[in-house]
This record gives C-alpha cells, structure tokens and sequence, in this order.
C-alpha cells in the first residue's frame, strides 16, 4: 500500500468514525468502548480485546442535547451527546468518562441517567498530578477500571495481555511521533489537514491496522527524495484541545504556512511519552500518564504547560503559535492570557481563534489566520 | 422608606447592622495582617478552612469578594479589566472579577491583602484551580491544592485514602509555610467549633420551615458570609445563635420576611448578585417567597460526615461529598427532600453562565422535579456578577408566566 492509498484510508476513517467502528464490530466480534479524552488507559481496553474509540462528535446540529445541556456548554460535549441521543452510538457496549474537565463531568452524569443502553463507567482520575498520594490514587483508579471492564464485558485481563496492548500502543506513540518530526522537517510530504486526520483516524481504527498503517507511512514518507532548495515556510505551532477543523490547516498552508508540531489532544498529547518498561503494567500506565504532556484541565505545577508550550517553540523553530480553542472551553481558555504573554516576552507571535465542533471554519475566522500568515510573512524569511 | 420606619419594618432584622460589623472587623484585620503580624491565605469557598484557623492564619475568600463585587455593581469593570487581558467573556465572572481586580485595584473594599499562600480546593468546581495557578503565578507564593474526586454515584475506598493522605498533606503544608508545628490541640477545638457553626446555620435555615417564613433566601445569602469565612471561630458561633434566637422569635410572632407570603419557592444556584433587590421585591410583589436555596445549605450538608471528636480524620470524606460533588440524579434527590421539607409551590432555577458545575443538570433535575413531585419550574439565565448577562425585562416576563402556571396549581 502506498503512501496515498494509506493516508485515504485515515481519511475515511475521520470522515465516518461510527461506520469504520460499526464494520468492525461486524467482522471482529469485539465489544467498542467510547471515550471522551486522551486520559484514558486505551492499553486496558485493548487488553479486553476490545475495541477503544475516542468520540469527538459528529452531529454538527444539536437539538436532542439543547433539552439537557444549556447553550453555553462547549459544542464537542453538546455533539457527543447528541450522537448519542439519536441513535448514532448504539453500537456502545461501554461509555467511559475519564474525569477532565466541568462539562465533561456533568455531562457524564445527563449521560447515565438518559442513555440506558450500555455500561457507564466513570474514571475518576485525579487531578493533582504532583503529589505522591495522586500517583497511588492514579493507579487504584486504573486498577478500579480494569476490575469494572472485566466485570462488564465478562472477561479477564491477563498481565501478558496489557504488556501486548502497551507495545501496541507505543508502536502508534512512536510512529506518529515519526511522522510529526518527517512533517516538522520537511512540511511538503503530507498535509497538516491529513496529519490531523491521522491521529484522529488512530483513535477510530483497529490499533493493530492504525500501527502497520503508520509504521509504513512512515516509513515511506521518510524516506522520499524531495529536492533542495525548497521555498521557505512560516513554521507554525497549534495550541488547544481537540483540533475538528483540518480546513485549518489548508488555509494556513494557502498563505505560505505550515502547522509543523502541535499541543493539541488531536496531537502531541495523545502520543507523547511512551508507557515506560515496569514490573507492574498498571503502574506502568500510571506513570505515563503522570509525565506525558498535561492538559490544563490536570495540574503538574503552575508554570509546566508554559515551559512545555516556550520548549516545543524552540525545539521546532516556531514563527507563530495558533490557540485554536473550542468556545466555552474553560481549562484552555484560562491558560490562554499567561502562555500569550510567555509567548510575548519570547518574542514569539500568536493569534487566538475560537471554534465550535462540527462547523467548519468561518469567514472572519479565515480572514484572521491568512492576516497572521500576512504579517508573518512580512518578517525576516527563515534562513 | 425613612430609617425609623425601616427598623420597625418586619423586613427588618438587628442581625443585620451586628453582621456588617462582623464583616468589616474581619476585612480590616485581614487588610491590615501585616502590620499585625498575620500571615493570610485565600481559600476557595468550598475549602478546608479549620487548619486556616487552628494555625492563626486569616482565611480570606476571592469567592466572597466576588460576591461583594457582584451585590456593588462594580463586576461588570472588573470583569471587562480581565477581558482586556485576554480572559474570554465566557469564563467564570468571579474568577474574571478577581483577576482584573487584582490587576487593577477597585472593588467595593479596594482589592483583597496580597495573599502569603493559596488553599484551592477543586469540590466546587475546576475553575478554581485555573484561578487559582494563575494568581500562583501573580503573586508567586506557595500554592496547595485539595483534590477531591467527584462523586458520581460512590464515594469509593480510594478516594477516601487519597482524601485523607492530602489532609496530612495539607498540615505539612501549613508546618512549612508557616515554620511551626500545627497544633493539633487547637485543632480539635476548632473542629468542634466548626460542627456546632455548621448544625446553627442548619437551624437558621430549618426557621424557614414555618408559615410565614421569618427569612427568605436572600436573606440567606447575606447571613452566608460567617459560615464560608469563619467557621471554627467562637465569632461566628455568638452570631448564628443571636441570629437563631431573632428568627425564633420572628416565628413565634407569625412575623414572615414576605408580608403577604402566599407562594413559597425553592432556589437553585448561586444567587444573581447584582440583581438582589429586584429579583427580592418583584417575587415579594407577587405574594412569593423564596425560602429556601440549594446554596446556603451546602455549608452545612455534610456536617453528618463529620466526626466532632476526630475532625482531620473525618473532614477528608465530608469536603469530598458536598453539595456541588456529587452526581446529578444526587442533587435532585437533595432539591426533592428540600421541596417537601420546606413544602414549595415551585423551583426557581439559576442556570448561571459561570457555574458550569452547577448548571449542567438543572434541565434533568427540572424533569426529575415536574415528574416527582409536578411542581412548576422556572429557569432564570443569567450570572452572578456579570450584570451584562441578564435581562429585566425577559425575567420579568418570565417570572409573570411561572407565576401564572403556580397559580393555577
């Protein structure tokens, strides 16, 4: 399979998740786990050969939901109940709830008691990543989650089984992460709009075909011959949650840009940090979820996402940051002033844009991120 | 209205002048903590105070302030200070008030004293510990977070070890900051102190209970203050029982906050603190009371969780299960309880802009209440601070219609 036939396939995937998950289901038998966050031990789910999924919301028109969550909620929480609502997830066996943020939480209340159909659980992560008494409470939690799952879905988790499903996921971690340093150096071999759907598309696909997908595309991209002297491009950085809108990406591109690493839980946070080598699996998952880069609804110290955001700027010869933020998403936009301002001092410009899920990119939105790339190409060209 | 025809009003309470004096005795020695060799923490409204006092420290609340803020008029300045500074309209106005107040200054007192330390605890809300970080980072002092897991269905068996590992975490804390031991002996004191502050406020809201009711939940919300800011202090015990000796007196004297109390509702929420008076008289003007409120009384629902002789050992679980905690089909079991103990006509419904915690879930609790119990419900959408954010006009409206459907109960 080349490089093209491999990135359609990712495409689909993020173009219909539930009938990718729904045929899956038909042919391997498997029960499907839904989750809304990148905290979530995936290597669990897959130990219970099952099937994890990550939901972002597809219904791009609420109405069901209106009824139970007010206006003023973010539109990824408002979407994924709405799929639920009206049908679209009915081939759930469980809906997890790793504990992020305020609507999150609500929401997955409204969601065990309107939505009877399958297993609700609830990962009552902690929020303090710092202390040592968190770290233990972490891994009681994951503990709780594998005993509830196996309760669930009548099965048993074997050690062997969670040391297959870490190196399975480690495999995805490490491809993308080889695929975000080929885009990084050279932005012309895949698209920011096809990366995006990539690691969204990981989150959808079976983890075995999604691992052997990237290892190849991967492979294949990195070893392409591009020829020298290519024009110089505005290397930017997108900051925020869940990135839903790939059109981003094209437009930043028309204007001479390139998204060439992220802090996204459509990118970065999703596979950085591997789960490291330990006696006990669980743990092991634990750690990794007490190093990996934080999202702001977690706490790891008061000045880490500004050190993590100023590194990766450095690291990757960022021109420009991005805050693409879902409106009414609290834990992002309380970070957004002091990372500005961190940004700032390291002379680095950025620009806000607010977004909902499941609409596309507006037109004064447009107008804003080509003005940026405007500006940035007034500036000294990289040498 | 003159001053002397108030005082003989029946709205009229000798509480009232004592707890203002309470309250501006404490902001001036919390004002002033440095001259008189105090050390101050601002504390989240839902946070574990006692320690705070039991190590002489004096607790100072953002959230109280912003309450201030908000009843003053002045939120909406304030608010639009943080704006300025890239804080999104959206977010929590409290949190927005404090930020552009700690920037700029302003407010009804002039701003809160420089903190020497933060107490965030996270049961109220996840705002909390982004304000928090960020007036970390401001003000560049010691930070301690209380992280309690939320309480979907089960407070369960890790939690509570995580809970109480965190209150040794937190005496820690104190010892270091503070370079001295924490008196534990002091602190069984204060403990106790807090229970009995705990179950008087649970009496002076249980006054309500009679027919007229001697004080209604805007009454409520101002007498509030003591409870959040000073619990475990002897201060806030004289003042509850002098405030429950008035209310008795007033049921005893069939003397209702509302002349002509004819309709009695239940509050949800926190209260539309710009908009007091107007939401008072315009439910007064229409014979209806509202007696009593989810709110105030999330400062003393946990105190059975409480265990008076052992309250680092207890206090863990009961911060944990509060009101704002726990699940949504919990609340409603709460808010149904609350209908027949204090027998409403109706449930008024806050659903405010800047308490997504507390607002999400209101429309399955009105659905829980209509069939359970088949009372009407109003929904107000507003927000606590930022006047900007409601219309007098739609709720009036709106409240003309509700009052047309409890009527024809």
């Amino acid at each position: 399979m080349n490089s093209t036939e491999i990135i359609e396939k990712f495409r689909t995937a993020a173009r219909d998740p539930f009938h990718c998950v729904r045929s899956l289901k038909k042919e391997k038998h498997c029960p499907v786990v839904g989750y809304t966050c990148t905290y979530f031990p995936e290597e669990i789910v897959l130990a219970a050969e099952a099937h994890p999924l990550r939901l972002f919301g597809e219904s791009g028109m609420v109405l069901k939901a209106d009824a139970h969550i007010q206006a003023y909620g973010c539109s990824l929480a408002r979407s994924v109940f709405e799929d639920a609502l009206s049908g679209q997830l009915d081939f759930l066996d469980v809906m997890a709830f790793p504990h992020s943020c305020d609507t999150m939480q609500r929401l997955s209340d409204i969601w065990r008691l309107n939505i009877k159909n399958t297993v609700h659980l609830d990962l009552l992560f902690p929020v303090h990543l710092k202390s040592e008494a968190a770290g233990d409470y972490l891994k009681a939690v994951l503990e709780r989650f594998k005993k509830e799952l196996e309760q669930a879905l009548q099965t048993e988790i074997s050690g062997s089984a969670l040391s297959g499903a870490i190196s399975l996921t480690n495999r995805i971690r490490s491809a993308l992460h080889s695929l975000y340093r080929i885009r990084a150096a050279a932005p012309e071999r895949i698209s920011g709009s096809d990366l995006n759907r990539v690691v969204r598309g990981c989150m959808i696909l079976d983890r075995s075909t999604a691992a052997d997908l990237l290892e190849t595309l991967a492979d294949e991209l990195g070893s392409v011959n591009f020829p020298a002297g290519k024009q110089p491009v505005k290397r930017l950085l997108l900051s925020g949650g869940a990135c839903l809108h790939p059109d981003i990406h094209d437009i930043i591109e028309q204007q001479g840009g390139a998204v060439v690493w992220d802090d996204l839980c459509t990118g970065n946070r999703y596979f950085d940090t591997p789960v490291p080598d330990g006696p006990s699996p669980v743990s092991a998952i634990a750690e990794r979820f007490l190093d990996r880069a934080v999202c702001p609804a977690k706490h790891s110290g008061i000045d880490r996402r500004g050190k993590e955001l100023s590194e990766l700027v450095s690291k990757y010869e960022i021109n420009g940051v991005i805050f693409l933020l879902l409106k009414f998403c609290d834990p992002h936009g309380f970070d957004y002033p002091d990372l500005k301002a961190t940004l700032e001092e390291a002379g680095v410009p950025s620009l806000f844009l607010e977004v909902e899920s499941g609409k596309p990119v507006d037109g004064p939105t447009r107008t804003r991120v080509e003005t940026f790339l405007q500006i940035l190409n007034q500036q000294e060209p990289m040498t | 209205m003159s001053k002397k025809d108030f005082k003989k009003s029946a709205a009229y309470m000798e509480s009232v002048p004592k707890m203002k004096k309470i309250m501006r005795n404490y902001y001036l020695k919390a004002k002033y903590a440095r001259y008189l060799g105090r050390k101050v923490a601002w504390i989240t409204s839902g946070g574990p105070v006692e320690p705070l006092i039991a190590m002489g420290i004096i607790p100072v609340y953002p959230e109280n302030h912003g309450a201030m803020i908000g009843v003053s008029r002045t939120g909406v300045k304030l608010c639009e200070v943080a704006e300025g500074m890239g804080y999104s309209t959206d977010l929590c106005s409290y949190a927005r008030a404090d930020i552009g107040c700690s920037a700029a200054g302003g407010g009804p007192i002039g701003g809160l004293p420089k903190p020497d330390m933060l107490i965030c605890c996270n049961n109220i809300c996840g705002t909390v510990l982004k304000w928090y970080e960020i007036q970390a980072r401001k003000f560049r002092v010691p930070l301690f977070i209380f992280d309690t897991p939320f309480v979907h269905t089960e407070f369960t068996k890790e939690a509570k070890t995580y809970v109480d590992r965190q209150v040794e975490d937190y005496i820690r804390f104190l010892e270091t900051v503070m370079k001295k031991k924490f008196p534990r002996d002091k602190m069984n004191v204060v403990g106790k102190r807090s229970v009995e502050a705990m179950r008087l406020w649970q009496q002076v809201l249980d006054t309500a209970t009679a027919k007229p009711a001697p004080l209604t939940a805007f009454d409520a919300f101002f007498h509030l203050a003591l409870i959040v800011t000073l619990r475990g202090t002897r201060t806030v015990l004289r003042y509850y029982r002098f405030l429950l000796d008035e209310l008795n007196r007033r049921v005893e004297n069939g003397i209702g906050m509302v002349k002509t109390e004819q309709y009695r509702f239940l509050w949800d929420n926190l209260p539309i603190w710009h908009r007091m008076r107007w939401l008072s008289r315009t439910f007064a003007a229409r014979n209806a009371a509202l007696v009593a409120d989810t709110y105030t009384s999330a400062w003393c629902g946990t105190v059975d969780h409480i265990d008076e002789n052992d309250f680092l050992g207890s206090m863990g679980e009961a911060y944990t299960r509060i009101y704002l905690n726990i699940g949504v089909d919990k609340m409603a079991e709460k808010v149904l309880n609350m209908i027949d103990k204090y027998e409403v006509d109706g449930l008024v419904m806050h659903s405010n802009r800047s308490c997504k915690p507390y607002s999400f879930g209101q429309y399955d609790i009105r659905r829980i209440v209509q069939e359970k119990r088949g009372l009407p419900v109003l929904i107000l959408e507003s927000d606590m601070v930022d006047a900007r954010k409601f219309s007098e006009a739609q709720a009036e409206t709106r409240i003309d219609a509700f009052m047309e459907m409890v009527g024809q109960k």
